[in-house]
């Protein structure tokens, strides 16, 4: 194995950490922290940039270059500095709120111009910052207290937005899963374009327990399933489960029941460049089908940064002016003597 | 140091009508003759047929114009146009002669097919370039569009393109604010005996003016002279272009890549479309997906050490809001360019105001001060989009730059600078001693100007944010005594550019006892009012206002030494209470204009007049 250039304590910066004790979001640094020494950029080059909300603190506790911005912005703040600083591997910390309410705007915009930015969707389905009012990806009947009779309104599911917004990467995490997470953010890291990372995570305080139905230790196997690239698409605590094609959609089977062999069970392809498959695997949400984890979409597309790049380094080629001066006297001028 | 300006041509403006004998350009062009007389305005037209009745349709002899020059006394039909109106190819060669270089061609762009240009002998299916035009042109679906309102008349087509010709007009009348209502009765007259084809006329005069209406479809007629009083290579400069390339040689002369991040919005969209074309110098300009993503990607390249730039109008400026005072907060150097319209709302988009000045100063939540400049001129834009540049990036702060759509769009002849007119712009980049132990929040004792790290830095890592920090360990801070102390070098930050800016001037001083007071775009009428009031033997001195916070640092001296105070300024006196606040011991007494119009020298000199006379 080669050998780390750099440890998770090289990415820690200075100042004591303020989530809750037993927050989702603990986890989520301590596997940023992770993936980063295992990507090996050094923290000089490295940039971590975030919107409002209890997530979007994590900046500070990098010590890389960061910028805790302002609400639902971030977005648009990290696709500047990239298109300006494209040498930097930037990442973009956003809550549920922040990204997909005040900030929905900037996120699908991200997604379409496919500017290399790895953002991380802090999912907990709820404000914490603000002391608990239901979000964009709250389900509908939701009770909070903005919402004391329950909400009249259906979510976001933020695969689906990616997929709208014919996103080149997305993949779904679990706070608790700590090595699944690692593993999907180094492949966030490595994807050149927006790449999306769903991160579920437990809000301990406004809505405690929230994905327990997926993350209970009990049941965790039976409800998720770990797709990886390449591989067969099977979960279940007995590893006997697998994903079939069923007609236009999909099926869970048991494998060796009902005529259902291990040649049936569908092979996970994440560089497939339709995403049809994609969507159907990312909308599972373990309740008929498992929901899914890992990297459910991994293409190659052309980067915003770098066709900015090539186009001002193409121009520039062609026409070729040293200076502004030189470019106003290619123009229509006359002398004054 | 301003050049010597004056605005001319407000008082006269010349169109051509041009297209093929059959288009109906006489009658167009006497339809805008009479409905600008009927405004007021002196007229005197030129007809100008071909020799032949009927010459063959399309071809070069066939053209047939119509020039008017309408205005305050006005004698002649003028020599060049300053908007040519060309119905087909034929037309645009035969009369692009009659455009002065600073004139928009509107052309239907429908009759420009390779069958029109062969007609006309073009032989690219480029005339533009194959006439060498340098000058702007609007093209207009105008067939396609005639058809379209009238799709519905049960007209033949035959008849229907014969009404092409006032779908042109109804887009004339847009751009010169002529009402309507006297060309539908002049159309009335005309054709009393055809209802039918009234009816139609009528509906294609109101879809040619909506259609202006839509585009945001502006001229400007005005012509700002400059005294070419230096020697040099000179050329033609609008301000929106100026302050494009005033911000591209701040780029130069700090060594900091130029970032533009904006969204479309009149009056202002050609500062984006002139950084776009500039991708052959280096500039990246980012169409962003709204107003607060035009100035969040700057926040962000001016975070990663580009020079920042949004542009945009008022009414994008309130949207910048929010991120403006994020630059405030995280002290990132930004540039944010307002060409003012009228508000508030929607307003007046394709017309000149300088309603934005609070907005500007003020329109931000906390105590969150910024710089703010404001170009005198066309040319002025040049200097003061550089000189925003400076302060932003020497000084660690936002500068908002109050353009506005009068001198944004007007054009003047500009002096190309020399190599070296300009100083370097030095960043106030972490000095190498000071690199252990640094912190993002410490600053220069004598500017109050934190030190600026370029991430990618070996060493230097630090986080910024919206968040209150600790003047000394530069963590977030709640402390309430801390933010009181931040709050306060912020403001004595912005405040102490006023060492680092040109001292006020004051001109026709003499023993005058009477100060006029201008800012802004306003520079050309004021200037000459106060020549005027001057010639007429009233005693009047000026000072013209580009460095609005902080004022310049005479400015006390400046107000203090005159009796009587006069701002004049297109809104209901914004610049007249912020000194007001300032010198309270003063009474500033006022010119004001809130019309989307330029001042009129007339309105100076009269105001004025009556001030000294104490009416």
């Amino acid at each position: 194995m080669e050998e780390q250039k750099y440890t998770a304590a090289d990415y820690k910066s200075d100042q004591s950490v303020r989530w809750c004790p037993g927050c989702g979001d603990h986890a989520v640094l301590n596997s940023l922290h992770k993936a980063m020494a295992t990507l090996g950029v050094p923290p000089c080059k490295t940039a971590v940039i975030s919107g409002i909300g209890c997530s979007s603190r994590l900046p500070y506790y990098m010590n890389t270059y960061g910028f805790h911005t302002i609400h639902g912005r971030a977005a648009a703040i990290a696709t500047g500095f990239k298109v300006a600083n494209p040498e930097m591997t930037v990442w973009q910390i956003s809550g549920d709120g922040d990204g997909l309410a005040i900030g929905g705007n900037h996120f699908i915009h991200a997604v379409r111009r496919n500017i290399d930015l790895n953002i991380i969707l802090f999912n907990n389905k709820i404000y914490g910052l603000t002391k608990g009012q239901y979000s964009p990806t709250s389900d509908r009947g939701f009770v909070s207290k903005s919402s004391p009779y329950g909400t009249t309104e259906d979510p976001f599911i933020p695969a689906e937005l990616v997929f709208g917004a014919r996103g080149t990467f997305f993949a779904r995490t679990i706070d608790v899963e700590l090595n699944i997470s690692q593993e999907v953010l180094v492949a966030a890291a490595k994807h050149k374009g927006a790449s999306i990372v769903e991160m579920l995570t437990n809000c301990m305080i406004f809505n405690n327990g929230i994905h327990n139905f997926i993350t209970d230790r009990e049941t965790r196997a039976d409800r998720t399933i770990h797709l990886v690239h390449g591989e067969k698409m099977i979960f279940g605590k007995e590893k006997n489960m697998g994903i079939v094609q069923d007609g236009f959609g999909l099926k869970a089977v048991e494998i060796g029941k009902d005529g259902y062999t291990i040649d049936d069970v569908l092979v996970h392809d994440a560089h497939s460049q339709s995403n049809f498959l994609h969507q159907q695997l990312a909308m599972m949400d373990g309740h008929e089908l498992p929901l899914a984890i890992g990297v459910i979409r991994d293409v190659e597309g052309l980067t915003y940064n770098d066709e900015v790049d090539h186009q001002v380094a193409e121009v520039r080629a062609k026409k070729g002016f040293d200076s502004l001066r030189s470019m106003i006297l290619a123009g229509e001028t006359w002398e004054v003597k | 140091m301003l050049e010597q300006t004056s605005v001319k041509t407000l008082d006269k403006v010349v169109v051509r009508f041009s297209g093929d004998s059959g288009d109906g350009m006489q009658l167009a062009g006497n339809i805008f003759t009479n409905v600008s007389a009927g405004v007021g305005n002196s007229v005197s037209t030129f007809p100008d047929y071909p020799a032949e009745v009927r010459a063959p349709q399309g071809s070069l002899s066939g053209v047939s114009g119509f020039q008017v020059s309408v205005g305050a006394g006005v004698h002649t039909p003028g020599d060049e146009c300053d908007v040519l109106v060309a119905m087909n190819p034929a037309a645009l060669k035969q009369h692009v002669k009659f455009l002065k270089p600073t004139g928009v061609i509107i052309l239907d762009i429908d009759a420009f097919k390779p069958e029109g240009l062969k007609k006309a002998l073009f032989e690219t299916d480029d005339p533009i370039k194959e006439l060498g035009i340098t000058a702007q042109v609007v093209e207009v679906p105008v067939t396609t569009m005639t058809k379209a309102a009238l799709a519905d008349s049960g007209m033949d087509n035959k008849s229907i393109l014969k009404c092409r010709n006032i779908f042109a007009l109804g887009l004339v009348c847009w751009l010169f604010d002529r009402p309507l209502a006297n060309a539908l009765h002049m159309l009335k007259n005309k054709f009393a005996k055809k209802p039918a084809v009234f009816e139609a006329n009528a509906k294609v005069i109101q879809a040619g003016y909506d259609y202006g209406h839509n585009i945001h479809a502006s001229v400007s007629t005005y012509r700002i002279e400059t005294e070419p009083i230096k020697a040099g290579t000179y050329t033609d400069i609008n301000g929106n272009t100026a302050t494009a390339w005033g911000l591209i040689l701040a780029s130069e002369k700090s060594h900091r890549p130029l970032f533009l991040g904006s969204y479309p919005i009149t009056p202002a969209t050609d500062i984006l479309h002139e950084l776009a074309k500039r991708k052959d110098l280096g500039v990246k300009a980012c169409q962003m997906e709204d107003e607060i993503a035009g100035v969040c990607s700057a926040i962000g390249a001016s975070f990663a050490g580009d020079l920042a730039v949004t542009s945009t109008s008022g009414p994008g400026l309130a949207l910048k809001s929010e991120g403006i005072g994020l630059a405030v907060m995280a002290e990132l150097p930004l540039v944010v360019i307002d060409v003012q319209r009228g508000g508030p709302s929607t307003g007046l988009p394709t017309k000149t105001e300088q309603t934005d000045l609070m907005q500007a100063l003020y329109g931000r939540n906390g105590e969150s001060p910024v710089a703010v400049v404001a170009p005198a001129s066309p040319t002025d834009c040049f200097t003061m989009a550089f000189e925003a540049s400076r302060i932003a990036l020497e000084h660690m702060t936002p500068v908002i730059l109050l353009s506005d759509a009068f001198i944004g769009n007007g054009s003047s002849a500009w002096r190309i600078p020399e190599e070296n007119e300009y100083p370097e712009i030095k960043c106030n980049f972490v000095p190498e001693d000071k690199k252990e132990g640094w912190k993002p929040y410490l600053r220069d004792p004598q500017t109050l100007v934190r030190y600026w790290a370029i991430p990618g830095t070996e060493g230097l890592m630090h986080r910024l944010g919206g968040l209150e920090k600790n003047a000394e360990t530069s963590a977030i801070s709640n402390d309430p005594l801390n933010h009181e102390k931040m709050v306060g070098i912020r403001r004595e930050k912005v405040a102490r550019i006023a060492n680092d800016i040109p001292q006020q001037d004051v001109l026709f001083d003499a023993d005058a006892k009477t100060l006029l007071i201008g800012w802004g775009g306003t520079y050309g009428h004021l200037l000459t009012a106060a020549q005027e009031l001057n010639k007429a033997g009233k005693q009047v001195a000026y000072t013209h206002f580009r460095y609005i916070n902080p004022l310049p640092a005479n400015t006390a001296d400046v107000i203090n030494k005159y009796d009587t105070i006069i701002v004049a300024e297109l809104n209901t006196g914004m610049f007249a209470d912020y000194l007001q606040a300032k010198f309270p011991g003063k009474v500033i007494k006022r010119i004001n204009k809130v019309q989307g119009q330029p001042f009129m020298v007339k309105e100076i000199v009269d105001g004025v007049t009556k001030i000294m006379e104490g009416k």
